[in-house]
């Protein structure tokens, strides 16, 4: 059964002048158990109001989505979240931030420590636990991030840039991180980037999005995320496939880029 | 590096030499932290001007009735200390005029941080309340001594009830703004790792507005400590307020001078102590 079903999205926003935005445009995705899949496109495409969507935390205008089956009507401990930064409770520590959701949900002290440290060992973060999260690294309170949301043993995890904020030598560090928990864990995910690098590497399948209105421009399958743990990711990234792919979606984002500009310039000269 | 000599300890406290590091710097006009403590100047500063006192004590070079003298100053202070001020010992007079900023601070607090996280939470609660907060906001809390002394006469009822307005919408409004602040990433990620309205309230909205909420009681504890002591100017028996205020009636200008260094010395206490106990209480402060 599939993991995740977009199922013809439109979400249109009203302005107060009367205007209408379609941030997204019937937009249908499936995406099998245990996948990941990367979604990419310029500002404006739509991509963090679809993760919100399925997130639970906007309900679409028409159309629907369904996780294992289920129609998603509001935001649970089903669908885990990773955000860019500033999503981590500053006033608890590390362990404190884990434990959060099997805290909410009321488990047993005992299993709650055994997941934490579990959890903070698989992120790299073991001997941290009683550290306040504002003095880590932001490489660091991204690990708090990803062990938090598996804490709760979700069955997808969304998330939006959760390497955005990040210097690139911590970014390169961490996708192999998310590579490691995804093949660990076996969560289906779907993962927001402005990264191009960062989507083939990461994406089983990448989506690439246009915008106005926002929806699917292309999809592409690729074999680079299941290469990502045996293979050096240096070798990966400079391998002629991927620099080719690499490439070929730069210059479709370009030219899309483009177009927004021609559009809005002549907008202002009207 | 070696023609350079390294500056001792003390004098880079007493602000007679700069760091070593600053010394390297070429630009130093506009560059704050260029600029060293000074510390020689305050030190001398602070000897000129007791130096002048005695000066002027001992050749009486002002009338008492305007300056006391140093040695006036000390006797009284002794005075003050063993036989107190009008068959009330000083501490009693600095401990009441404590005692009725902290009652008022607390509550104020006790309904103004309620009342300020319904606010940020609930349009009917903010619409409610939104015209009496900011109809309040400006206004001076002394503007309603008149008021209350109408409504309670001048007893400490009244005075413990105009600390609690002056604190109550400085409460309300902190409260509110913490409220607000949250990020909304944070409550999505706690909807999503399946916490309920409650728990949200309870582990993500209240402690991130702590750090707001704290500034209040900061500014509280400020404002309700000059309103106090302009109170008990304005009626009272007991207070260093009152006391300055009666001191001067019997022309003591020696109590009045004393009552207002310790007005000054308990106020910088009270900053102290509330930014000493934010440190420890709230230190992710600014850290989201």
């Amino acid at each position: 059964m599939s993991g995740i079903v977009l199922d013809k999205i439109s979400m249109v926003y009203t302005l107060n002048d009367g205007g209408e935005v379609h941030a997204l445009d019937d937009v249908s995705l499936d995406i099998a158990d245990g996948e990941i899949v990367t979604v990419l496109g310029p500002s404006g495409c739509g991509k963090t109001t679809l993760l919100n969507i399925l997130a639970g935390f906007l309900s679409p205008t028409k159309g629907e989505v369904r996780v294992e089956g289920k129609p998603v009507t509001g935001p649970g401990p089903d669908r885990g979240m990773v955000f860019q930064q500033g999503a981590l409770f500053e006033w608890l520590t590390v362990s404190e931030n884990v434990s959060f959701g099997p805290r909410m949900a009321g488990k047993p002290k005992k299993e709650i420590a055994e997941t934490v440290a579990h959890l903070l060992d698989t992120v790299g973060l073991q001997g941290f636990g009683e550290k306040p999260v504002y003095q880590l690294s932001g490489g660091m309170q991204q690990r708090v991030a990803l062990a938090r949301c598996l804490a709760n043993d979700p069955k997808v995890i969304l998330m939006d840039e959760p390497l955005g904020a990040l210097d690139a030598l911590t970014r390169e560090k961490m996708q192999g991180l998310v590579l490691k928990l995804w093949k660990e864990f076996g969560k289906t995910i779907l993962l927001i980037t402005h990264s191009v690098e960062e989507a083939l590497f990461l994406g089983e399948r990448l989506i690439v999005m246009a915008p106005r209105p926002g929806r699917i421009k292309k999809e592409f399958r690729l074999p680079f995320a299941d290469q990502g743990l045996s293979k050096d990711p240096r070798d990966i990234k400079a391998a002629p496939d991927f620099v080719r792919t690499r490439e070929e979606i730069l210059s479709m984002i370009w030219e899309m880029e483009e177009q927004i500009m021609g559009q809005s310039e002549s907008e202002t000269s009207e | 590096m070696s023609n350079q000599k390294k500056p001792s300890e003390l004098a880079i406290w007493l602000g007679i030499a700069d760091t070593s590091f600053t010394r390297q710097k070429t630009v130093k006009f506009g560059d704050a932290s260029a600029v060293n403590s000074g510390r020689i100047y305050s030190i001398l500063i602070v000897i000129a001007l007791v130096a002048l006192w005695i000066i002027s004590s001992v050749f009486g070079l002002v009338k008492p009735f305007y300056w006391p003298t140093i040695d006036g100053t000390i006797d009284r202070f002794i005075k003050l200390l063993t036989e107190g001020f009008r068959n009330t010992p000083l501490w009693e007079h600095v401990g009441i005029s404590i005692y009725r900023v902290i009652s008022g601070v607390l509550y104020g607090s006790l309904v103004g941080i309620p009342l300020g996280f319904a606010m940020g939470l609930s349009s009917i609660a903010r619409g409610l309340f939104d015209p009496i907060v900011e109809f309040m906001r400006p206004i001076p809390p002394l503007a309603l001594i008149p008021l209350i002394i109408l409504w309670f006469g001048i007893d400490e009822t009244a005075k413990i009830f105009l600390l609690f307005l002056a604190s109550l919408f400085i409460m309300t409004i902190a409260a509110r703004s913490g409220v607000s602040s949250v990020r909304v990433s944070k409550v999505h990620a706690a909807y999503s790792l399946g916490a309920s309205r409650l728990q949200i309230l309870r582990n993500v909205i209240l402690p991130n507005a702590l750090p707001e909420i704290f500034t209040g009681i900061r500014t509280s504890m400020g404002v309700c400590w000059g309103t106090v002591v302009a109170a008990e100017l304005v009626a009272a028996d007991k207070g260093v307020g009152s006391m300055i205020m009666i001191a001067k009636n019997f022309l003591q200008t020696d109590t009045v001078v004393l009552g207002i260094t310790i007005i000054g010395l308990i106020g910088y206490a009270i900053e102290m102590a509330m930014r000493w106990a934010e440190r420890r209480l709230i230190p992710w402060k600014g850290k989201g």
